[in-house]
C-alpha cells in the first residue's frame, strides 16, 4: 500500500498510531468527564443563548420596531447576520463533499467538525429571516401547502422563496450526510461502552455492524451525496446572492454576485473552521490528527478564495465606473466615502489585504498567526455583508429618503446570542460525538500515517541522493566528453 | 426475544492485509463465507466476496427524477392552471425562474430517498439492535464469519489457524 504514495507527501496522522490508538484517542472526548475549561465555555455560551432568547421574545412582543430599522434601511444586522452565517456553513460542505470528490485525504481530519459547524451555522442563519418576518406565527405561509385562502400559493418566481427551498434543502442534506458519517463512529463508541451508555449509543448508531455489504453501500451513499451536495452548496449562496442581484438597487443589481458570494462564503467558512479547530485540537489533544499540514492546506484555500473575493471587489469598482451609469457609480463612491466608510475600509483590510499574508509558508504554518487572521477574516466577511446591505440602502435614489442606521441592543443581542447558540451546539457535539471521523481516519492510516509515509521519506532521500550522484557523474562525463571533442 | 437460529464461528485478524489474504484462501478452499465485518471500508474486499456494485445510485437517480418532476410540474400547474398571476409582465410559464426550486427539490428528494433506502435495505434504524460478534470489530479487528451449517466448526478452526487469525470464537445469533 505505502509504496503507491508519493514519498514527498506529508503524513496526515502523526505519532505512529495503530488502529486501536486511533479509536482510543478519538473516542476520549466522549468518554471523559468534561474539563473545567469546557464548563466555563459552556456556561458562557448558554448565557449568551439565553440572552438571545430574551431578545427574540422582546422582538416578537414589541415588534420589529425595536431594531430601529426604517423605511429606507429595511435590512440591517438581521440579514447581514443571515448571509454571514450561511456563508460560514459553506466550508463544511466544501470539505466534506467537494474535497471528497477531489480525493483530498486531509479532509478526513476536519470534515466531521466542519460538517457539524455547517449545521449549527445554518441553524443560526435560518433564525434571522424567520424572526424578521415580524409575525413569526405566520411563518408557515412561506411553504406551499393547500390552504383555506384559495389555495393561494407563494410566489415561486421570488428569490426570497428560492431561499426558503435552498436553505431548508441545504440543512436537510447536511444533516443526512453528517449523520451517515457518524453512524459507524457511534457504533465504535457503543462497543466500548457499558450499561445505559451502550443502549444510548446503540440507538444512535442504528444497530451498525460493520458488514462488508453495509460498508460498500455506505461508500456509495457518501459518494453520491457528495456529488449532489457539491452543486447544492454552490447553489445555496448563489440563491442567497439572488436576493440582492435580482433587485433594482444600484450596487446589488450585478451579475458578478453569485460567484463572488460563493467564494466569499468558502473564504469565511474556512476562517471559522480554523478558529474552531485550532482551539479544539489544543483542548482535545488532536494535534496528531489535525496537523500543521491540515492547517496549511486550509490556509491555501483561504488565500485562493480571499484573492477571488479581492478581485471581485476591484471588478465591481471597475465595472461601476466603466458602466457610465451614475447611480451605480454613486453606490460605490458612497460605499467607500459615504457615512459607513469605516465598514468599507474594514472590509477591504480584512478580506483583501490580510489573506495575502498566507503567501508565506511560515505564516501558513504558524498556529497563532492563523488563529489571529481567521478572526480578522470572520470580522471582515461580516463587514462585507454589512457594506452590501446597510450602506447601499442608506443612500437610495431619492436624497429625501437618505438615512442612517445604528442597531439597537436587541439586534446586537440576537447576533451575539447566535454565537452563543453556535458554540453551545458545538460544545455539546464535542461531548457526544467523536470530533474527528474515526472510520475515515483509519481508512487513510496506511497511506498517510507517519510510520508508513516515513518509510517512503527514507526512500525518497535515497532516490534524491542517487539522482544527485548520477547527475554529477553525468556532468563529469559530459565535461570529459566536451573536453575530448574540443581537443 | 430474539431467536438464536444461527451458530457463527468467527476469527479476528489484526490487519486488513491478513484479512484479504484469508478471504482469498477461503475462496480457493471453497469455504462459504457468511459475512465479513471491518472497522472501516476495506478496498479490494468486495470483488473477493463476490459483492456486486451497489445500485443505490440508481435509486438516487429515480428519487431525484421524482423531485424534479414534482417541482417543475407543480409550479407549472400552479402558475398556468390553478392560479395564474402575472409577475412583472413575465409569461405565466416562466421556466428560468423555476430552475432554482426545481434543482433544490431534485437534490432534496434524491438525498432523502437515498438515505432512507440505505438504512432500510441495510436493516438499520432507530431502535434496531443487531447481533455483534465481537466488541473490537468496530475498533481494530477484521472479522471473517462462517455459518456452522455451511462450514463445519473443525474446518473453520483449522482455516483460521492456517491464515493467522488472532482470536477464534463461536457465537449464536
Amino acid at each position: 500500500m505505502s509504496a503507491t504514495v508519493s514519498p514527498i507527501r506529508e503524513p496526515l496522522i502523526q505519532g505512529k498510531k495503530s488502529y486501536h490508538d486511533i479509536t482510543v484517542d478519538l473516542t476520549r472526548s466522549t468518554e471523559q468527564a468534561p474539563s473545567k475549561t469546557w464548563w466555563i465555555a459552556f456556561l458562557i455560551s448558554v448565557s449568551l443563548l439565553m440572552f438571545m432568547i430574551f431578545c427574540i421574545i422582546w422582538t416578537i412582543w414589541f415588534g420589529i420596531g425595536t431594531w430601529d430599522l426604517n423605511r429606507t434601511i429595511g435590512w440591517g444586522w438581521d440579514i447581514t447576520n443571515f448571509v454571514w452565517w450561511v456563508g460560514i456553513g459553506h466550508a463544511g460542505t466544501l470539505i466534506s463533499a467537494i474535497l471528497l470528490l477531489f480525493r483530498q485525504k486531509w479532509r478526513t481530519g476536519v470534515n466531521r467538525a466542519a460538517e457539524a459547524m455547517t449545521i449549527f451555522a445554518v441553524m443560526c442563519a435560518g433564525l434571522f429571516p424567520v424572526i424578521h418576518m415580524g409575525r413569526i406565527w405566520l411563518a408557515i405561509f412561506i411553504f406551499p401547502y393547500p390552504n383555506t385562502r384559495g389555495t393561494l400559493w407563494p410566489n415561486f418566481n421570488s428569490p426570497l422563496l428560492w431561499d426558503v427551498f435552498a436553505i431548508s434543502t441545504y440543512f436537510t442534506v447536511s444533516v443526512l450526510f453528517w449523520y451517515a458519517g457518524l453512524v459507524p463512529d457511534f457504533a465504535t463508541v457503543r462497543d466500548r461502552a457499558t450499561g445505559l451508555r451502550k443502549k444510548v449509543y446503540n440507538f444512535l448508531c442504528f444497530g451498525w455492524t460493520g458488514a462488508a455489504k453495509h460498508w460498500q453501500r455506505w461508500e456509495a451513499l457518501s459518494l453520491v451525496l457528495a456529488g449532489i451536495a457539491t452543486p447544492l452548496v454552490l447553489s445555496v449562496h448563489t440563491i442567497v446572492s439572488f436576493d440582492f442581484a435580482t433587485s433594482i438597487i444600484p450596487g446589488w443589481h450585478t451579475t458578478i454576485f453569485p460567484p463572488y458570494f460563493v467564494a466569499g462564503a468558502i473564504f469565511s467558512g474556512f476562517a471559522m473552521v480554523l478558529t474552531l479547530m485550532l482551539i479544539a485540537r489544543k483542548v482535545l489533544n488532536l494535534e496528531e490528527y489535525i496537523t500543521l499540514g491540515h492547517i496549511e492546506s486550509m490556509n491555501k484555500v483561504i488565500l485562493a478564495t480571499g484573492t477571488i473575493v479581492g478581485v471581485a471587489y476591484l471588478t465591481e469598482l471597475f465595472i461601476a465606473w466603466y458602466s457610465g451609469y451614475v447611480y451605480e457609480q454613486f453606490a460605490f463612491f458612497n460605499r467607500a466615502l459615504g457615512p459607513y466608510y469605516w465598514s468599507y475600509f474594514g472590509m477591504m483590510f480584512c478580506n483583501v489585504i490580510s489573506p495575502q499574508f498566507f503567501w508565506f509558508k511560515k505564516i501558513r504554518r504558524s498556529v497563532w498567526f492563523t488563529f489571529l487572521l481567521s478572526i480578522v477574516i470572520n470580522i471582515g466577511m461580516w463587514f462585507e455583508r454589512f457594506v452590501i446591505i446597510a450602506t447601499t440602502l442608506a443612500r437610495d435614489y431619492l436624497p429625501s429618503s437618505w438615512s442612517y442606521y445604528v442597531p439597537t441592543w436587541v439586534e446586537v443581542g440576537i447576533f451575539i446570542g447566535t454565537l452563543g447558540l453556535f458554540f453551545t451546539c458545538f460544545l455539546l457535539f464535542t461531548r457526544v460525538a467523536p470530533v474527528v471521523a474515526i472510520a475515515e481516519i483509519k481508512s487513510i492510516l496506511k497511506v498517510a500515517g507517519d510510520q508508513y509515509v516515513g518509510v517512503n521519506t527514507e526512500h525518497h532521500k535515497q532516490v534524491v541522493e542517487d539522482f544527485k550522484k548520477a547527475d554529477s557523474e553525468g556532468k563529469a562525463y559530459a565535461a570529459d566528453h566536451h573536453n575530448q571533442e574540443s581537443h | 426475544m430474539r431467536k438464536f437460529n444461527k451458530e457463527i464461528v468467527f476469527g479476528l485478524y489484526d490487519d486488513e492485509t491478513d484479512l484479504l489474504k484469508a478471504v482469498k484462501t477461503a475462496n480457493a478452499d471453497h469455504l462459504d463465507i457468511y459475512n465479513v465485518y471491518t472497522p472501516f471500508p476495506v478496498h479490494g474486499l468486495d470483488p473477493l466476496l463476490g459483492l456486486e456494485e451497489s445500485r443505490l445510485h440508481i435509486a438516487g437517480f429515480i428519487y431525484g427524477l421524482i423531485g424534479f418532476l414534482t417541482a417543475f410540474l407543480g409550479m407549472t400547474w400552479v402558475f398556468t392552471k390553478d392560479w395564474p398571476i402575472i409577475f412583472g409582465g413575465k409569461p405565466y410559464w416562466s421556466v428560468p425562474a423555476f430552475i432554482p426550486i426545481t434543482f433544490e427539490l431534485t437534490v432534496l428528494f434524491a438525498s432523502v430517498g437515498m438515505t432512507i433506502t440505505f438504512y432500510v435495505i441495510n436493516g438499520l434504524g432507530f431502535g434496531v439492535t443487531n447481533p455483534i460478534l465481537h466488541d473490537r470489530i468496530t475498533d481494530d479487528k477484521f472479522c471473517i464469519a462462517f455459518d456452522t451449517h455451511e462450514v463445519s466448526e473443525g474446518t473453520a478452526q483449522s482455516f483460521f489457524e492456517a491464515t493467522g487469525a488472532s482470536l477464534v470464537d463461536i457465537k449464536n445469533i
